[in-house]
């Protein structure tokens, strides 16, 4: 438990929200879990400090990594991102999104037979460049794609 | 307590299709209401994907991630009946797990 406090009286600095987190009864075990959250890639302001953030600094550029997104979303909050590693044993596959405040949107773990192809949809803050990183034995490799936003009805 | 979560996984050949409907606001912690006051961020941080108990995806995401996200995955070896278990933790500590069967 006092792991779990010190941990909350670290992410919440000196901003005072300890004790709002105290009234509405966030102390709880439970939060242990969201340790697993890496909050240092998350909050990082840049790609690089993302990636860095990851342990992805450096990733090559690979063309099994194949990365499905629309060239124009008329709808940034909603934009479906898909993503299929032929890199071998891939295990992880991470996306980022260049332009957004803070780049890194979601990281994923694959075990026991999961396949390394995901879909999700993702916020994008601006027309931006969507980078995804897969890692496959302990190395690092990225491609990326460009997704033009448009706002209201007359971008393009 | 949020809503229930809409998992649907199938088999396409040998390979089980997972998809997940979560019900969350996913808010980024940057937008703000009219009235200009913050939005503060309230997001889900873990997700995991269990086959029949097994961890097959382990997930870490943003508040970047779209409201009410929509998954996609696969996983190799399941057989129809198979449980799939998937739940999630957002940053206020609130979660969920929701089960279905592999059609």
């Amino acid at each position: 438990m006092d792991m779990i406090r010190r941990t909350v009286l670290k992410s919440a600095g000196a901003t005072g929200v300890v004790a709002g987190l105290l009234a509405t009864g966030m102390l709880k075990p439970t939060l242990a879990y969201a340790d697993d959250w890496n909050k240092a890639a998350f909050e990082a302001k840049n790609m690089d400090g993302a990636l860095d953030g990851i342990g992805a600094k450096g990733a090559a550029d690979n063309k099994d990594l194949l990365v499905k997104a629309p060239e124009i979303a008329e709808n940034g909050a909603v934009v479906p991102v898909d993503v299929t590693s032929n890199i071998p044993n891939t295990t992880s596959i991470a996306f980022l999104i260049a332009k957004n405040p803070s780049p890194l949107a979601a990281q994923f773990e694959f075990s026991n037979g999961a396949v390394a192809d995901v879909s999700v949809r993702l916020k994008f803050a601006e027309t931006s460049i969507v980078r995804v990183v897969a890692k496959a034995d302990g190395k690092f490799y990225s491609a990326q794609r460009e997704v033009k936003v448009t706002a209201g009805g007359c971008g393009g | 307590m949020a809503d229930p979560m809409k998992i649907r996984a199938q088999m396409k050949g040998d390979v089980a299709e997972v998809r997940v409907l979560m019900s969350h606001a996913m808010e980024t912690g940057t937008r703000k209401e009219a009235d200009g006051k913050l939005v503060p961020a309230h997001h889900i941080q873990n997700m995991t994907v269990a086959l029949n108990g097994k961890t097959v995806i382990a997930g870490q995401i943003a508040g970047s991630v779209s409201k009410n996200p929509v998954f996609g995955f696969k996983v190799k070896g399941a057989k129809a009946g198979d449980k799939v278990a998937v739940s999630w933790i957002d940053n206020k500590g609130d979660k969920r797990t929701d089960e279905a069967a592999v059609a």
